[in-house]
């Protein structure tokens, strides 16, 4: 079998058992990455001589008999690229931040450099993590490797499509509105948000300061336990970073759901949802009660509110957090401009695309004089009682299932000309980050074209153990799933060559 | 016709907190240093950078807050107010508008002969922004940070003043209120505290305000003045020519005595201030409100009448004792170690004050020990350097610190004590000017002077003009 | 709601985006579209209701007082598109 189609924890334990190094997997990784990079253009920046340097000193450790508990030491892994890597370029997808080369890492990108983490490149994405299939990058789209007519889904779609090709092992995404879930669930892969403040956001290229956080895309839960076991932790740089009581998460990979306490809002399962996807995450939910978990299915308001909420609380920190990009510090500068207000413009005009514009227009429009109560404040209203309706949810139940996302992976195009469509996809992601919840989904099937559906677990805060626990049940009534053209010659449509 | 107008004035101060550090992030506050120095990705808007509050910015704060009799916003909060502008790296600066740490506080002043309470209409937190070098040679203007994230408060007045004299009473009431928390070192001169100030002028009589202009970059007690008079008459011209008085902010040339309007700045201010949402609110207990007005230090009115009565010193002098917290603190160490407070006081007021002014610096930049001055006033008493050699060796403490009495003897200062020496030396002087000598005899009792003169100078100055004076008049008068 | 002309204009200037015909109307559109969907939110009741800004209820985050940042003036001009004599260079701003 091919290396790259290891786990990343069964790489891990080759590495340290002596029968692989690490420059073996990452020369295996840049070969598979040479081979599928043009069908699928996961990586905006790859950093092979780099990879390679850092294997060989992680190596050298681990020969000597460090990095004992890092289980993913020498492990190649890959960072969407809103996350600051030192010397490396950093440009959210975007052409503002073309050349932009930070002085200094992210906490996680740290985080796993002490881990014995080795840096394949940095993933393409949504320009600043702003839509749902990673065709807003100024890179160009990324393409789903179960289907590369269709989006693998956004903004981690660089992150998502890389684990499902077998071009990382791993990797870190971020999520705001459903951006590691979604992309996760379009691509068959599991993928993680944590509790609002588990992970810090110190070296994340701010989107959404109230809803961002940083999480795992892996080819299976345990994977994403262990990168988690890596990434969490208090930060003092980040005042909205939390400490958890226990970081443990790869305890919690236990085949044990008896007892649980299933909640599906019935809301969740109404119109608009691909009747092919209810199948699957029905099923979800059965496999885990024949496993002993109780499964019921309540009635949770809000859900409707929770997007409005969410554009409007998202564009007007956005629009705040964008207004760095001037031309000022760093990156993009228009050569074309007279006086100041002329550069700023602009430089600003040209160096972001139309998604992010949208965003930073209504973003303004919501805090500006006359509208801020009238749609900030009541955001913020509907945002409180989303997260009551939660908290009134888990008193009855430990986890709540859903599925990830309406449908699987649209055409590549298809949602571009219609903004609102395109927001609307994600009802079922979204609510989980105004409440700063963990979710995580994982694959539960494909529909008749093939492709991929999630079914979601959400959990109340602090609780990941019970959702990698419940995830990890889940996983081990399901059969692998792979992407079927991955070794074949370059498809459209999903025919085999 | 003409009417009477009154002048109605409010302002908005910011000071620079003392604190090591800035308000967001570990970059030192120190004033200098090269361009960009005192920087981080946080203080410079990199991206992906987050603010993290020190606490001792909250501390300073709300110790302001108490001494200026505020009531505290218990919970408080950050708020990002959004523009353009190429000092402000984030393109928002943090600041607080919904919830401010402190709201209707007063200060009380004392003008010519009456005393008025000046309403605080609130005090919050905010970072400061960084500087503007506008380039000679080249059409651009170069951004330094190093000031970028310094924190300030800055304190809103209400419109309750309506002179010149009440806002400079107002301001130096406020200086001297936090140099003696110990919370902004309140120097004009290197822009740690800042007022804008906002004034309208209406008939007499009227209850109505005026329309309001803004006024900034003064930069000196004296420029606020002069502005606050130029822009009452600009106002009152205005009024009486029959226009009206365009609400605009205007900026102060004190060079030219006049103030222009600033070109408004092309965004809308409409700065969509709203809670940021990386830094939780702040919530200020009354525990933490006890402990720091607990360590309110003895403010100046109360110092001042402690010095009449245990010092004896008069008022006027415990006033100029007590301006500035430093000078007090020296005198009363001084004081302590000499016994002496008069004479402490006078150095202080006289000599100190001389050199202050010469160096064309402020009272609270003295930096010198008590115990320096307290010797120094020991030598006088003792007889052991004259009052001409002390102020030399004075100016020497003031500037580097010395020590008094090994300069003394260092640089032969000390007063011959051989009093059998002084009297040859002036038997000789004596006998060398008989001119001076026939005039004091004829009646001109200040010829002695002129053989003081010339006996220091044999001297070099190691005598004491007062016991050469009695000796040479005893030893004309003996001759006889 | 409708969004005019003046609203965009009003916004844009705000955003400090310099958006061309065809990007202003497209934008009044979308904006129109996505602001009417917003609206819904009028629906809820959400009287006595404190906006929730911060989900954990966290506060009083503090750091000391101490110098931590060491100075990198080389590291902060890196990516500057002009710097001058140590600083950011940009057209000369209006006083």
């Amino acid at each position: 079998m091919d290396i790259t189609s290891l786990s990343a924890l069964e790489l891990g334990s080759r590495i340290k058992a002596g029968d692989i190094t690490s420059m073996d997997a990452v020369r295996a990784q840049f070969e598979k990455i040479k081979e599928r990079e043009d069908r699928y253009s996961c990586y905006i920046t790859l950093t092979q001589e780099q990879a390679l340097r850092r294997a060989e000193q992680v190596q050298r450790r681990i020969e000597a008999g460090e990095l004992r508990n890092q289980p993913l030491a020498g492990v190649p892994m890959a960072l969407k690229d809103n996350i600051c890597t030192r010397g490396v370029l950093t440009s959210c997808a975007s052409k503002i931040l073309e050349g932009f080369k930070p002085p200094y890492d992210a906490a996680v990108t740290e985080r796993l450099e002490a881990a014995g983490a080795v840096m394949l490149g940095k993933l393409n994405m949504d320009e600043f993590a702003m839509g749902s299939t990673t065709e807003t990058s100024c890179y160009g789209p990324v393409k789903n490797p179960w289907d590369t007519g269709r989006v693998p889904g956004g903004s981690s779609g660089g992150a998502a499509a890389a684990a499902a090709a077998e071009e990382t092992w791993y990797a870190i995404g971020s999520d705001t509105g459903g951006s590691i879930r979604q992309p996760s669930s379009f691509c068959g892969v599991t993928g993680m948000k944590p509790t609002y403040g588990a992970v810090s956001r110190y070296g994340l290229i701010a989107y959404a300061s109230s809803l961002d956080q940083i999480g795992p895309i892996a080819r299976n839960v345990s994977d994403c336990a262990a990168v988690m076991e890596i990434i969490a932790g208090w930060d003092k740089r980040d005042s909205t970073s939390v400490r958890l009581d226990d970081y443990k998460f790869t305890d919690a990979l236990v085949d044990d759901v008896k007892g649980l306490r299933i909640g599906i809002p019935r809301s969740y399962l109404g119109e608009g949802l691909d009747p092919e996807v209810k199948e699957a995450v029905i099923g979800a939910a059965k496999a885990l009660e024949a496993k002993g978990a109780a499964v019921e299915y309540f009635d949770m308001g809000m859900v409707d509110y929770a997007i409005p909420a969410y554009y409007v609380i998202a564009s007007a920190e956005a629009s705040s957090n964008l207004s760095r990009f001037d031309g000022v510090k760093y990156g993009y500068r228009t050569p074309d401009f007279e006086d100041l207000q002329e550069m700023y413009k602009k430089t600003r005009d040209d160096g972001f695309g139309m998604e992010v514009k949208r965003r930073m227009l209504i973003g303004a429009f919501v805090l500006s004089s006359g509208y801020y109560d009238a749609y900030y404040i009541k955001a913020l209203q509907v945002k409180a009682l989303i997260k009551k309706g939660f908290d009134e949810a888990f008193e009855k139940y430990d986890i709540i299932i859903g599925p990830t996302a309406p449908t699987t992976a649209p055409r590549l195009g298809e949602n571009l000309s219609d903004p609102l469509k395109m927001y609307l996809g994600d009802i079922y992601t979204v609510s989980v980050n105004l409440a700063g919840l963990p979710g995580i989904s994982v694959p539960c099937g494909t529909d008749s074209s093939g492709l991929p559906i999630g079914v979601q677990m959400i959990g109340q805060t602090f609780s990941e153990k019970t959702l990698l626990r419940a995830a990890y049940a889940f996983e081990k009534t399901m059969p692998g799933m792979r992407p079927p053209q991955l070794d074949g010659a370059a498809v459209k449509g999903g025919e085999q060559a | 016709m003409s009417y009477e107008y009154e002048t109605v004035i409010g302002l908005e101060v910011h000071c620079e907190l003392s604190t090591r550090t800035k308000i967001f992030c570990g970059c030192s506050t120190e004033f200098g240093g090269a361009p960009n120095t005192h920087v981080c990705p946080v203080c410079a808007g990199m991206p992906g950078t987050l603010p993290v509050l020190n606490r001792k910015v909250v501390e300073y704060a709300l110790a302001a807050c108490l001494a200026l009799n505020c009531d505290i916003t218990q919970h408080c909060k950050f708020d990002r107010k959004n523009y353009f502008y190429p000092d402000l790296p984030k393109a928002y600066q943090i600041s607080q508008l919904y919830l401010p740490i402190g709201r209707n506080g007063h200060v009380d002043i004392e003008c010519e002969g009456y005393e008025k309470s000046i309403g605080i209409h609130e005090i919050h937190m905010e970072e400061d922004a960084g500087k503007l070098i506008h380039d000679k040679w080249e059409d651009c203007t170069v951004i330094d940070y190093n000031r970028c994230g310094v924190p300030l408060i800055e304190i809103v007045s209400e419109p309750d003043m309506s002179s010149a004299d009440e806002v400079i009473a107002y301001l130096e009431k406020l200086r001297r209120t936090l140099q003696y928390l110990g919370v902004s070192d309140c120097r004009m001169q290197e822009g740690s505290i800042r007022a804008d100030i906002n004034l309208s002028v209406r008939r007499r009589g009227e209850e109505k305000l005026g329309t309001r202009t803004e006024m900034k970059n003064m930069n000196s007690f004296k420029a606020i003045t002069r502005a606050i008079q130029a822009e009452t008459d600009r106002q009152i011209e205005v009024l009486e020519d029959g226009k009206r008085v365009t609400q605009e902010t205007r900026r102060w040339d004190d060079s030219k005595c006049a103030s222009y309007a600033m070109r408004s700045k092309e965004d809308a201010q409409d700065y969509r201030y709203f809670p940021d949402p990386d830094l939780p609110p702040v919530f200020i207990s009354d525990d933490w409100i006890a402990r720091v007005k607990a360590l309110e230090p003895e403010f100046r009115e109360d110092k001042c009448r402690r010095y009449v009565s245990e010092y004896g010193i008069s008022e006027q002098d415990a006033l100029v004792l007590t301006d500035s917290v430093r000078m007090a603190d020296i005198f009363e160490e001084t004081a302590k170690i000499c016994k002496d407070p008069k004479e402490a006081a006078n150095w202080l007021m006289v000599e100190a004050m001389r050199i202050v002014k010469a160096r064309e610096t402020d009272p609270s930049q003295m930096n010198f020990s008590p115990r320096h001055l307290a010797e120094l006033i020991a030598l006088v008493d003792a007889g052991t350097i004259n009052r001409a050699a002390a102020r030399e060796i004075f100016e020497k403490i003031f500037d580097e610190d010395i020590e008094p009495e090994s300069y003394a003897q260092e640089h032969g200062m000390k007063i011959e004590s051989d009093s059998a020496g002084l009297e040859k030396v002036i038997g000789e002087v004596i006998t060398a000017n008989p001119k001076s000598v026939e005039d004091y005899r004829a009646g001109k009792k200040k010829a002695v002077g002129f053989l003081v003169g010339q006996t220091m100078k044999a001297m070099n100055g190691r005598a004491d003009p007062g016991t050469v004076n009695k000796m040479i008049v005893k030893m004309l008068d003996e001759e006889r | 709601m409708a969004i005019t002309d003046k609203t965009i204009d009003y916004v844009a200037a705000l955003a400090k985006l310099d958006l061309t015909a065809e990007e202003k109307a497209r934008a009044r559109e979308d904006l129109g579209n996505i602001i009417d969907y917003v609206d819904k939110m009028n629906e809820l009741d959400v009287t006595g209701v404190e906006p929730m800004s911060h989900v954990l209820g966290c506060s009083n985050v503090f750091r000391e007082d101490e110098v931590t940042s060491v100075p990198d003036p080389e590291g902060i001009l890196a990516n500057a598109p002009e710097t001058k004599d140590g600083g950011f260079k940009v057209p000369r701003t209006v006083v």
